[in-house]
């Protein structure tokens, strides 16, 4: 991951001065000054998204589109770039994949979503981290057919809504939303204001992520924020979050050093491209698939209150180091420290006892299975609200 | 009783012989929400400037220095149990650790309350 240096200048997303002017506490961020908390600080900010519904500006993300003649060509064209199955994407449907390097390490984790519009047909949307998106276009780009595009979108912001109640703002004010699959898009407006939304986020919990213009960005974030449900949350309080519902963090918990089968993504590799193959590294990655990787990241819960954090190293009770942990901190709604790490396969099972050494000392630690906190996704359409 | 304050924003109360050490109102604002707070052992000598405490907010761990040396003849153990203490009460019941002094100069040497409040604003 590459980070802006002292001397380039931050960017800023078209919420800046709304962040601003709510008090937000602004640090950099992938090259943009983002806000890390607002004055309530993480803790009541990841409490509110669990309880109710928290508003995130991620506009620093990329958004892209891979815009072809239909949806076969498409899809085949990000098929040889990521291992998800894309090409059965129904309409309307999204999923998260990786995009691969020759040798199977991660270059960026991504979310791709085929749009419902049969006037779309053959463009696929694309949402990649902000650190990344500028090596991940021109990746992209230099893997293109002739008739196959990719066009950026720095003209739209992001904003999320996430919680338990977001559902019910959006019911109020975006037609066809509250009925929305998870991992599903669609097109509509928001109190007039055109958006794409996908039922989807990165915080555990349900909610939304909106595309809108950048010219009514301001518009659309004050009008969520008006609502009585909804208060912004910050970055601090995103990775909080994001880390008790188990989700990755490019270039924390995966990277170009490990495989989506060691960052324990099979799930988000399906049967037919297991089998065909036919994305960067799929020898390396289909071999993984059947003897086991030689390591895999692990959920860790501990016996104290101490948190590991990043970098962290994870020890057997011998004290041989084997990992190291990737992304680790409090859980505020768990109310104990949690951590991601890589083990050995050997040492992978739930209930493994380990020490995390931290300031010299050990910790104790188990191997559990992840989310730490239980994800509250939609699963399905929900059934019509009353009228 | 006399407060003195660190640049790294610690302080210390003094009573009699006898220096609380705390982190400031300031420095648990920077902090943000504090999870976990690690102490000394009651007995251990520290010096000034070394490492004598640990306090975790959700986003970080961060060093508590000893403002002065000495000898650590108490903790305040219930922070272990109540770490947002440190939130609440930073300059009271959010205190870490007493001190016997070793070089009571030290501590005349630390900033007064004014003169940290003089240092804030330079920050």
């Amino acid at each position: 991951m590459s980070h802006a240096d002292d001397t380039t200048p931050l960017l800023k997303t078209p919420l800046h001065a709304a962040h601003a002017a709510l008090g937000a506490k602004l640090v950099p961020f992938a090259g943009y000054d983002m806000p890390v908390q607002y004055p309530t600080g993480i803790l009541t900010e990841h409490n509110w998204t669990r309880e109710s519904a928290g508003l995130f500006d991620v506009s620093h993300m990329g958004q892209a589109s891979l815009i072809g003649p239909d949806h076969a060509t498409t899809a085949r064209v990000l098929e040889a770039l990521v291992p998800a199955d894309i090409l059965n994407l129904k309409p309307g449907q999204q999923r998260y994949s990786q995009l691969l390097a020759d040798d199977g390490g991660i270059l960026d984790d991504l979310m791709v979503a085929r749009p419902l519009d049969p006037a779309q047909d053959g463009t696929l949307l694309l949402v990649v981290n902000a650190a990344c998106k500028t090596a991940d276009y021109a990746y992209i780009a230099a893997r293109l057919p002739a008739g196959v595009a990719l066009v950026t979108h720095e003209d739209r912001a992001l904003i999320a809504l996430q919680g338990p109640k977001a559902v019910d703002v959006m019911a109020r004010h975006a037609p066809g939303t509250a009925d929305m699959a998870f991992m599903s898009v669609i097109r509509t407006t928001y109190d007039g204001i055109p958006i794409g939304i996908s039922r989807s986020g990165y915080t555990g919990e349900d909610g939304y992520e909106i595309s809108v213009a950048n010219g009514d960005a301001e518009k659309l974030w004050n009008a969520l924020l008006a609502e009585p449900e909804v208060k912004p949350i910050g970055l601090g309080a995103r990775d909080s979050l994001r880390l008790e519902a188990g989700l990755c963090l490019y270039g924390h918990d995966i990277d170009t050093t490990t495989s989506p089968v060691e960052g324990a993504l099979t799930w988000s590799i399906q049967k037919r491209r297991r089998e065909e193959g036919g994305f960067p590294g799929a020898a390396r990655i289909q071999r993984e698939l059947k003897d086991g990787p030689a390591r895999v990241r692990v959920g860790l819960a501990f016996d104290g209150r101490a948190p590991a954090r990043e970098g962290a190293e994870i020890a057997t009770k011998d004290g041989a180091v084997v990992g190291r942990v990737t992304s680790g901190g409090f859980g505020p709604t768990l109310g104990a420290p949690m951590a991601l790490g890589y083990v050995p396969t050997a040492m992978s099972t739930p209930g493994t006892k380990l020490d995390v050494i931290v300031r010299g000392k050990p910790l104790a630690a188990t191997i559990v299975t992840t989310p730490f906190v239980p994800q509250r996704y939609v699963r399905k359409t929900t059934a019509a609200k009353g009228a | 009783m006399i407060i003195r304050y660190s640049k790294d924003h610690e302080y210390v109360r003094l009573d009699g012989d006898v220096a609380v050490v705390g982190i400031s109102s300031y420095a648990q604002e920077q902090l943000g929400d504090v999870v976990f707070v690690e102490l000394p052992e009651v007995g251990k000598t520290v010096a000034q400037g070394k490492e004598a405490a640990v306090v975790e907010s959700v986003k970080a761990a961060s060093e508590v220095y000893a403002p002065v040396s000495g000898e650590v003849v108490e903790v305040n153990s219930e922070l272990e149990a109540a770490p947002a203490t440190v939130n609440e009460d930073p300059e009271g019941k959010g205190w870490f650790l007493k001190l016997k002094l070793s070089n009571p100069a030290e501590f005349d040497a630390l900033l007064s309350e004014a003169d940290y409040k003089a240092f804030l604003e330079t920050l």
